[in-house]
């Protein structure tokens, strides 16, 4: 007890961080737990008996399909962040470091503007009027505008404009962390660019990818005002069923355990991002 | 007969608008163990990462056993380098780590196996085969860093400041190692550091580099005792500067004032003349400290006394203020052999111990570096 009354500063800000995570992290998260398994009610949203039909719901073909039409959109936006994010992350480390705070700034300018606000931008410029296709068509390069806006190609680019800096921040991150004397050693010990990628730079990165393939994969499934303005009606995510169940067909239960199943995702990834880092050698996952 | 393993010559590099290295030339002998020694920023680790190829000179050429390596990428030179930090792989085992070079030659599995095994029981480490870097002290990373880079039997070791990270006593033992793997595996040692004392240890030449320039290319013995210019007689070991003037030259000896002492002695290589300055440089183990009524000898008195077990090294300020370093080993008929601070003394030199260079010009700094 005595540490406690030595250590006044620390506790109180230990018991100001764990009152946080209480009040706000782990209360809604357990009413959410606690709705999902309660009953449909037209009145007051949620009612008892306890039950597991919303769960089971989640297993009709409809849904299922909803979920991993969903998924895979996430999983291609997942990729094109990873093929554009893993070079742009490592060309970043490599720079003058008065470039790079530049490049930073500007990677983190766009979070200034709401994303709703942005998603609406690039409505703009894949619309059927749109700015893309009035300057293909001012070129002569097409003689009628292509269909781009509400199709799969426009949520994924909505999805990849959102969500690329996530990806290339914790890569950055683990290319900055990269000892540059570990490439000249895989050098002096007779392995060329490509070996040298493949057994150190890859391996040394995952964490990176890992960390950045959380941070894309499971929001990309969520961000469901990109489908709702992009995609139209057609290309759904997982994010759009939760949503519809909260606010259309008011059936709080269904939608809370469709969210439910987004957590267990995230604690999956989290966990295999954990075994990647113990790989390392790392005591505490740094992210 | 000594052969020539690698040679640089005219060597240059630039690094923007600084030249680190200027038009330099260096033999370095088959199975030799050879020392480049300066201060930081002298271009000692330039030099090494020119010879392994993470850096292209700007000028020169490189021939290794006579052919042109200048601008071969590290990856196809047959020399191997020991990291300062190590530079192990993080995400490997030992064993992988060291069976990295020869995955890369595309060794079959059973040679692998057999070479890393006997690498990892050269440096004692072969039971730690299965661990990774992190589980491994510094001494022992340093010595699978080592493995690593002999296993693929490379012609030259390039060594940069390789225990530099590892504290006094572990230094002292892998100095010793390291003396002894290059003699065991006879493989041309090129060694990195800017620890003079390190450097005459295990050296069995040394270069001296001042700002990309050699300053003095020798044995331990020969950078020692026969400093070719202040700087290495500085850089290396303690040094007393005292500044003389001619007063007489003969065929075969001169004559100098040393704070108005008079001596007489032998003739140095550099040409002389009369009435010239010159530096009579003496180690604190050349000074001798006398009584205070001795018959010669430069009157001073004792500031400072280090009792060093075997050695008493003391501190003495001679009247006008120069500081002058002795170092005298325990006389076993002496048993109170001591000085007490402010104790009057008197202070000479063996004859002949004595090592003259010309002054150099901005050759204020003397008085300074002696306690450096």
């Amino acid at each position: 007890m005595h540490r406690v009354l030595q250590q006044p500063f620390k506790t109180a800000v230990l018991l100001l961080v764990w009152g946080w995570l209480l009040l706000l992290v782990l209360t809604p998260n357990l009413l959410v737990v606690g709705a999902s398994l309660m009953t449909r009610d037209a009145g007051s949203f949620l009612a008892l008996p306890l039950n597991l039909d919303s769960y089971r719901r989640l297993l009709d073909p409809l849904y299922l399909e909803v979920f991993l039409h969903s998924l895979y959109m996430a999983g291609v936006t997942t990729v094109f962040c990873l093929l554009i994010g893993y070079p742009f992350a490592w060309a970043l480390s490599r720079i003058g470091k008065q470039r790079q705070t530049l490049l930073i700034f500007l990677l983190i300018v766009p979070f200034w503007t709401n994303s709703l606000v942005r998603t609406y931008a690039l409505k703009l410029l894949l619309a059927t009027n749109g700015l893309i296709n009035n300057a293909l068509m001012g070129l002569g390069l097409i003689d009628e505008p292509l269909q781009l806006l509400y199709t799969e190609g426009a949520v994924i680019i909505g999805l990849v404009y959102l969500l690329l800096p996530f990806m290339i921040l914790p890569l950055y991150s683990v290319f900055e962390d990269l000892r540059r004397e570990l490439l000249m050693a895989s050098h002096d010990l007779g392995a060329g660019k490509l070996a040298t990628f493949m057994h150190v730079i890859v391996p040394l990165t995952l964490p990176g990818v890992l960390a950045g393939v959380m941070l894309v994969l499971l929001p990309a499934m969520g961000l469901f005002f990109v489908a709702d303005i992009l995609g139209g009606s057609r290309n759904l995510l997982v994010g759009n069923v939760i949503k519809n169940q909260f606010l259309d067909a008011r059936d709080w239960p269904f939608g809370a355990a469709a969210s439910i199943l987004l957590t267990v995702a995230m604690a999956v990834l989290l966990f295999a991002h954990r075994l990647s880092r113990r790989r390392l050698g790392d005591e505490e996952p740094a992210t | 007969m000594k052969q020539t393993l690698l040679s640089l010559r005219g060597v240059s590099k630039v690094f923007g608008d600084r030249t680190v290295l200027d038009a330099l030339d260096l033999d370095i002998d088959d199975g030799e163990f050879i020392t480049l020694l300066g201060p930081s920023g002298c271009g000692k680790t330039t030099l090494l990462r020119l010879m392994a190829g993470f850096e292209q000179a700007d000028g020169g050429q490189i021939l290794l056993a006579g052919k042109d390596i200048s601008h071969a990428p590290p990856e196809h030179r047959p020399l191997n380098t020991v990291f300062q930090h190590y530079a192990l792989f993080p995400h490997m085992t030992v064993f992988d780590n060291v069976a990295y070079g020869l995955k890369m030659e595309k060794r079959p599995q059973q040679e692998i196996r057999e070479r890393v095994e006997e690498a990892l029981a050269m440096v004692q480490l072969g039971d730690y085969a299965r661990r990774k870097p992190h589980q491994l002290s510094g001494g022992q990373q340093q010595r699978v860093a080592i493995a690593r880079a002999v296993v693929k039997r490379p012609r030259l070791l390039l060594l940069d400041e390789p225990l530099s990270a590892l504290d006094f006593k572990l230094r002292r033992t892998m100095q010793v190692e390291l003396k002894r793997l290059q003699r065991e595996l006879g493989i041309t040692f090129v060694f990195v550091t800017h620890d003079q004392e390190e450097a005459l240890s295990m050296s069995d030449r040394v270069v001296v580099l001042k700002e990309g320039v050699i300053q003095q290319l020798g044995t331990p013995r020969e950078i020692y005792e026969r400093p070719a210019n202040l700087f290495t007689a500085r850089f290396v070991g303690e040094t007393n500067l005292f500044p003389g003037r001619l007063e007489r030259v003969t065929d075969t000896s001169i004559t100098v004032d040393v704070f108005g002492v008079h001596r007489t002695l032998r003739k140095p290589d550099f040409p002389v003349l009369e009435g010239q300055d010159v530096n009579v440089l003496l180690r604190p183990e050349d000074i001798r400290v006398l009584e205070p009524d001795a018959d010669h000898g430069l009157p001073g008195k004792v500031v400072e006394r280090n009792y060093k077990g075997s050695t008493l090294d003391s501190v003495i300020h001679l009247n006008d203020g120069t500081e002058v370093l002795a170092s005298e080993f325990f006389d076993e008929d002496d048993p109170t052999f001591d000085y007490r601070l402010g104790e009057p003394v008197r202070v000479s030199w063996v004859d002949g111990w004595e090592w003259l260079l010309p002054s150099e010009p901005h050759d204020s700094a003397s008085e300074r570096l002696i306690d450096a």
